[in-house]
C-alpha cells in the first residue's frame, strides 16, 4: 500500500524524452553529458511547496475572460479538463496546474516572440487552478494555433498547451505539453517526437469529450496526468524523524 | 525497467520551450495578468534566519550564459525544517512567515538569476545516514531541456558539515561534489552566494535523478 508520504517510485525514464535529441536541435548544447547521479529520497525530495485556493485569483482558470479588454478573444471556443492521479492512480488534490498557450493565431503573447501573427488584445495566454478534491481541474480557452519555430526552416509545433504540475512532493515536479486529437503535425514535430515510445506521445494527446462540451458555447477535450506513486514506507527505508 | 509494475504510467514529460515565462513568470513575459504572482523572493518579512541572495548563471555546452532558464528553488527552513506534512522532524518548528519555495528566470540580457532567501538549518538524513548539510533543491527547465534537471546547492562555508554530507559523499569523485558549492562573498552589506551552473564541460554540475 501507497504511503501518503513515502518516497517516490524510480521514475521510468524509458517513457520519457532523453535529455539529448539532435533533431531537436536545442538539446544538444543544453543536455547533460555525464549520467544523473541517482539519489535514494530524502526529505528534501519527498517533500515540496504547497498551495492555497486564496493564492489564486477567481479567473485565474479562465482563459476566455482573465485578460478580456475589450471582448471575448478570438478562436475556438474550448474546454481542456481531466484528473490529476498518481502511478497508483490515487487522485492528487490541492494539486497546482498552471498552463500557457499561443493564441489562435500560433502567436505568444512574450517579448522574445517575433512570429508576425497578430497578438490578441484579449488574450493573455495563461491559467492556473487547483486540482479539487478528486483531483480534477478545469480551464476554459481558445484553441492554440500551429506556429513555425527554427529548427529546421519548415518546422511547425502542433497545436499545443503547456502544462505545469506541483505534485505533493518537489520530485514529481512535472512540465509537459498537450496536443489535440487527430492534428497531422504531431508526426512531424520535433519536440513530440523527442519521445520514442509512440503509446506514450498518445498520452499527451487530449481526447475529444463531446460529453463534456457545452451545447451552442465551447467543445471539451480530456487531458489526465499521472505523476509519480509513493511507495509503502518500510523499516529499512523509513526516513529519520519519521 | 520498460513496464512498470505500477498502474499508471507517469506522463511524459516535455520541453518548457522559450515561452515558459507567458505561465510561469507572467511580468518577465512582458505582461500583468494575476493578481498575485510568484517571485524570486523566498523570505518575506517576517522570515525568521540569516538573509541571504543566491545567484548565478546557467553555462550551456558551448559556455555561453543561458538566458531564457527558469529555475525554481525549495530549502527547509532556519531551524531545518520543511513547510510540508512528510517533515515530522521533532524539535524544529514551522515558520509561519516562510514557505521555502520561489521561482526565477535568467534575466534575458544578463542571464543572471537571483534568489532573495535565508540560509536554511540542517535536515535530517536517509535513516542511517548522517543530518544533511544545509542546502537548497534547485530544478530548471528550459527550451532544449527535455526533463527538468534536478540539482542541489550547498553553502561553502559549511565545510565540517560538507564533509559529512550523506549525499555529497556519494558523488563518486570528489572534484564533482565541488559543483555543488555556493560560493560566499559579500555585496552592499549583504550576503550573496554565487552559484554558477554547467550543463556540460570540463565543471558539468551534478545533476540528481531524485
Ligand atoms: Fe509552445
Amino acid at each position: 500500500m501507497a504511503d501518503e508520504y513515502g518516497e517516490f517510485y524510480q521514475r521510468n525514464r524509458d517513457i520519457h524524452p532523453p535529455a539529448l535529441t539532435p533533431t531537436y536541435k536545442t538539446s544538444v548544447l543544453r543536455s547533460p553529458r555525464i549520467p544523473l547521479w541517482s539519489l535514494q529520497n530524502s526529505l528534501s525530495e519527498v517533500t515540496g511547496p504547497v498551495f492555497t485556493p486564496d493564492e489564486l485569483g477567481p479567473l485565474d482558470h479562465d482563459l476566455i475572460k482573465n485578460y478580456a479588454h475589450t471582448g471575448d478573444p478570438v478562436g475556438e471556443r474550448t474546454i481542456i479538463h481531466g484528473q490529476v492521479l498518481d502511478e497508483d492512480a490515487r487522485p492528487q488534490a490541492g494539486v497546482l496546474v498552471e498552463i500557457w498557450q499561443a493564441n489562435a493565431g500560433g502567436r505568444y503573447r512574450h517579448v522574445n516572440d517575433r512570429y508576425f501573427a497578430p497578438i490578441d488584445p484579449n488574450f493573455g495566454g495563461c491559467g492556473r487552478t487547483l486540482t479539487d478534491a478528486e483531483g480534477r481541474y478545469w480551464f476554459r480557452t481558445v484553441k492554440p494555433g500551429v506556429y513555425p519555430f527554427r529548427n529546421y526552416i519548415n518546422s511547425w509545433r502542433p497545436a499545443h498547451v503547456h502544462f505545469s504540475i506541483f505534485g505533493s512532493g518537489f520530485a514529481q515536479r512535472l512540465i509537459t505539453q498537450m496536443y489535440f486529437e487527430g492534428d497531422p503535425m504531431i508526426r512531424h514535430d520535433a519536440i513530440a517526437q523527442t519521445i520514442a515510445d509512440p503509446a506514450a506521445i498518445d498520452r499527451l494527446v487530449a481526447k475529444l469529450d463531446l460529453n463534456a462540451s457545452i451545447p451552442l458555447d465551447s467543445v471539451a477535450y480530456r487531458f489526465d496526468i499521472v505523476l509519480r506513486g509513493r511507495r509503502a514506507t518500510m523499516f529499512e527505508n523509513k526516513l529519520q524523524g519519521n | 525497467m520498460k513496464h512498470s509494475i505500477n498502474k499508471l504510467e507517469e506522463t511524459p514529460s516535455q520541453t518548457a520551450g522559450p515561452y515558459v515565462h507567458i505561465g510561469l513568470l507572467p511580468h518577465q513575459a512582458g505582461f500583468d495578468i494575476f493578481a498575485n504572482n510568484f517571485s524570486h523572493e523566498i523570505a518575506g518579512p517576517d522570515t525568521k534566519g540569516e538573509r541571504i541572495t543566491i545567484e548565478g548563471m546557467v553555462f550551456d555546452g558551448s559556455g555561453a550564459p543561458i538566458r531564457d532558464m527558469l529555475l525554481e528553488l525549495w530549502q527547509a527552513n532556519a531551524e531545518g525544517r520543511y513547510r510540508h506534512p512528510a517533515d515530522r522532524q521533532q524539535g524544529k518548528a514551522i515558520d509561519p512567515g516562510f514557505r521555502g519555495w520561489g521561482r526565477t528566470g535568467t534575466d534575458f540580457a544578463s542571464g543572471l538569476y537571483t534568489f532573495e532567501t535565508i540560509k536554511p538549518g540542517s535536515v535530517v538524513g536517509r535513516s542511517g545516514t548522517k543530518p544533511m548539510a544545509p542546502h537548497v533543491s534547485l530544478w530548471l527547465v528550459s527550451r532544449g531541456i527535455n526533463i527538468g534537471l534536478s540539482t542541489r546547492m550547498y553553502f561553502d562555508d559549511e565545510s565540517e558539515a560538507n564533509a559529512a554530507d550523506p549525499v555529497l559523499n556519494l558523488i563518486e569523485q570528489p572534484a564533482r561534489r565541488k559543483t555543488l558549492l555556493g560560493h560566499r562573498g559579500s555585496r552592499d552589506g549583504k550576503t550573496v552566494y554565487r552559484f554558477d551552473i554547467h550543463l556540460q564541460g570540463a565543471h558539468e554540475t551534478v545533476f540528481f535523478d531524485v
